[in-house]
């Protein structure tokens, strides 16, 4: 198949063996060591774009837009902590640690954040005066490598999220780099500086679910109870990873699918484990439903959401918020083709960076290089991080008035028709213009 | 002295007595009776505070513990001391599992044995060890000194960076990329520290140094089956 104005029509690419493939079987035999790279998956993957709303009509009647009120506030962790978390919107920006991330990223996303009036989150390398003094709500991350991590950041957070896996790479660990890890870097994880850094896949000091409800327990010991825990997982076996999640004691569960994003990891990684968010939310939901724990222990769903229709969507099918991690990059100018020729000028192109980890982000944002990092200023960065979110925001309230709903998390999978068979099977509801519910109905 | 019964207390009230004195150090000494095992055991202290647990704790006893002093006349479970950053932990019987995993500062003394994994991630704690310690001791430690004065099991310091290994006797076998290294000066110096501050009366001249060959650094094909 060829698709190339210049390529001779009766030339046929091969569907198995396509260019990108023979690249990647040329590259490997060069190096001799497996792709790693940033990003999300890029396969074509059963998504939310496979779902479409049934508007309001004469069996339904819908909200006035601009007129009556389309609630988005969400509070987060009302299970055990003393201090639960208030978000003006459902929409929070995921875990990215600083090292993947410039010091000024990280301000930028926690100045975006803070004025829309969410959360976000650290990553696997500890919490920066930066970031935690533009954050308004700030989530610590409890990961498996426990780089940084020390009991005064820890009482500093308003959440804390114990990260199990996540969508890009569920069941492995983290990847630094080399050349990301500079003096700062390597002295907050106590790291020699410069060398490739693996983080383990498991945590070191508990294993299983029985355990983890003892980790838990020691967490809100440290904290006094006062702030929500949250347990991320990638999505697998979500179903039962929700409910071993809830019995050892999680106030929020956060789900994160195979479109989920990294700053580095094998592309055989990220292409061939997990299964897409579209999938995993029903899952979960049921899992939720079955204990009654569904809107007591609040849902957050990530994983390739890009507009205020993913969000819709995700809260439809029962999330109670979203988190958001590479269209946060993209809005502070990931992959921006104002940079075009400098992505050229390292064997790359606008729309197709995915190299996070080397270090060379022209748009200064996944990388380390004082130089580079420069070119994002914070406080236009997280401007710009909050007009999106807002644009996020108003979008899922215009679809969600047109359903009738008052409040974001009034919208239901009885508002959802599917596009295609696959994305009905997953999500759970009919294909559209039929009653037919694959998997559950004949 | 300040005493809380575990038969009439409950963990989080004698953890929020003593995350109390943080702010206002009424009381310096603590005694806990009846522990019998129990979970999260006076963690989260960030006191000069001297906490003496009469028995068996069970897991996370003194996690993340800054600054304060703490005895256990037991054995304790998995994770004792674990992310601690300062202070000292004294272990007077056994520990399980993940003994001072992740911690980055203060010492950590076990005068029985410890089990598999002691010292995982370890980030500048000093662990002294009067027994033998379990297998994948020292997996991925980072910075810090772990002494074990009896013998170490398989795979001791995998994937380890920067931290000094001491051990008087057998390993049963080393892991990726942990060596044994010459023993200067300056180590036998270290050493003597350490089991002076640990209070066991070994000779340093007896034990053997380990540490990273540093190959697993960084990428390299020729490595490829220790990743």
């Amino acid at each position: 198949m060829s698709n190339d104005i210049n390529v001779n029509p009766g030339l046929r690419e091969s569907a198995t063996f396509d260019r990108t493939t023979m690249a990647e079987i040329r590259r490997a035999a060069d190096s001799g060591i497996y792709d790693i790279r940033g990003f999300g998956a890029k396969r074509k993957l059963p998504h939310f774009d496979d779902l479409l709303f049934l508007g309001a009509s004469m069996s339904r009647y819908p909200l006035e837009g601009y007129r009556e009120k389309c609630n988005t506030q969400v509070t987060l962790g009302t299970r055990f902590a003393k201090k639960p978390i208030v978000i003006e919107t459902p929409v929070t920006i995921a875990g990215m640690s600083f090292g993947a991330l410039s010091a000024n990223a990280k301000e930028a996303l926690g100045r975006g954040a803070s004025m829309v009036g969410t959360t976000t989150t650290t990553g696997d390398g500890g919490m920066t005066p930066e970031e935690r003094g533009q954050s308004s709500k700030l989530v610590y991350q409890y990961l498996p490598s426990r780089y940084g991590m020390n009991p005064d950041d820890l009482r500093k957070a308003d959440a804390i999220e114990v990260v199990l896996g996540q969508g890009a790479k569920p069941g492995g660990g983290g990847m630094l780099l080399g050349q990301k890890i500079t003096d700062r870097v390597a002295q907050m994880r106590t790291l020699p500086k410069g060398i490739d850094q693996r983080s383990a896949c498991r945590h070191p000091d508990w294993t299983g679910p029985d355990d983890l409800a003892i980790k838990i327990q020691e967490l809100r010991e440290i904290t006094d109870w006062q702030v929500p825990i949250y347990i991320k997982v990638g999505a697998t076996r979500t179903y039962y990873d929700v409910k071993l999640a809830v019995k050892a004691g999680a106030d929020v569960i956060v789900v994160d699918g195979m479109q989920g994003g990294t700053a580095a990891t094998q592309d055989v990684f990220i292409e061939h484990v997990g299964i897409p968010t579209l999938a995993a939310i029903p899952q979960a939901v049921q899992a939720l439903q079955e204990m009654g724990m569904h809107r007591k222990v609040q849902l957050i769903v990530s994983g390739g959401i890009r507009n205020g229709a993913d969000v819709a969507k995700c809260m439809a099918l029962g999330a109670d918020a979203v988190a958001i991690g590479t269209a946060a990059l993209v809005a502070l100018g990931c992959n921006d083709p104002k940079y075009s020729e400098d992505y050229e000028k390292i064997g790359s192109a606008a729309g197709f960076y995915d190299d996070y980890q080397e270090g060379k982000d022209p748009a200064g944002i996944s990388t380390q290089d004082p130089e580079l990092a420069k070119r994002l200023d914070p406080e236009d960065g997280g401007r710009r991080l909050a007009n999106y979110l807002r644009v996020l925001t108003l979008e899922a309230q215009t679809l969600a008035r047109a359903c009738g709903k008052n409040d974001l998390r009034n919208l239901e999978p009885e508002d959802l028709v599917a596009l295609t068979v696959e994305s009905a099977a997953m999500a759970r509801v009919p294909l559209a213009g039929t009653t037919w519910v694959p998997g559950q109905s004949f | 002295m300040k005493t809380i019964d575990l038969a009439e207390s409950s963990i989080r009230e004698l953890n929020q007595a003593l995350h109390d004195q943080a702010t206002e150090c009424t009381e310096r000494e603590w005694e806990v009776l009846n522990p019998k095992g129990q979970h999260n055991i006076a963690c989260g202290l960030d006191q000069n505070l001297a906490v003496d647990i009469q028995g068996h704790a069970g897991y996370f006893c003194a996690g993340m513990n800054k600054k304060a002093h703490v005895v256990v006349h037991g054995n304790v479970g998995q994770g004792v001391a674990e992310n601690m950053m300062s202070g000292t932990v004294r272990v007077k019987g056994d520990a399980s599992q993940a003994a001072g995993a992740t911690a980055h500062g203060g010492l950590l003394v076990i005068e029985g044995n410890a089990g598999a994994r002691c010292g995982i991630s370890m980030k500048g704690v000093d662990i002294v060890v009067k027994g033998s310690i379990g297998h994948m001791s020292c997996f991925m430690g980072q910075s810090g000194s772990l002494v074990v004065c009896g013998d170490a099991g398989e795979a001791l310091g995998d994937s380890m960076y920067e931290v000094h290994i001491y051990v008087k006797g057998e390993v049963k076998s080393l892991g990726a990329d942990c060596i044994e290294k010459e023993m200067r000066a300056e180590h036998i110096e270290e050493l003597t520290d350490l089991l002076n501050r640990a209070g066991v009366d070994e000779d340093p001249a007896s034990f053997k140094r380990y540490g990273s060959a540093r190959q697993l650094y960084n990428f390299k094909v020729d490595n490829a089956s220790a990743y």
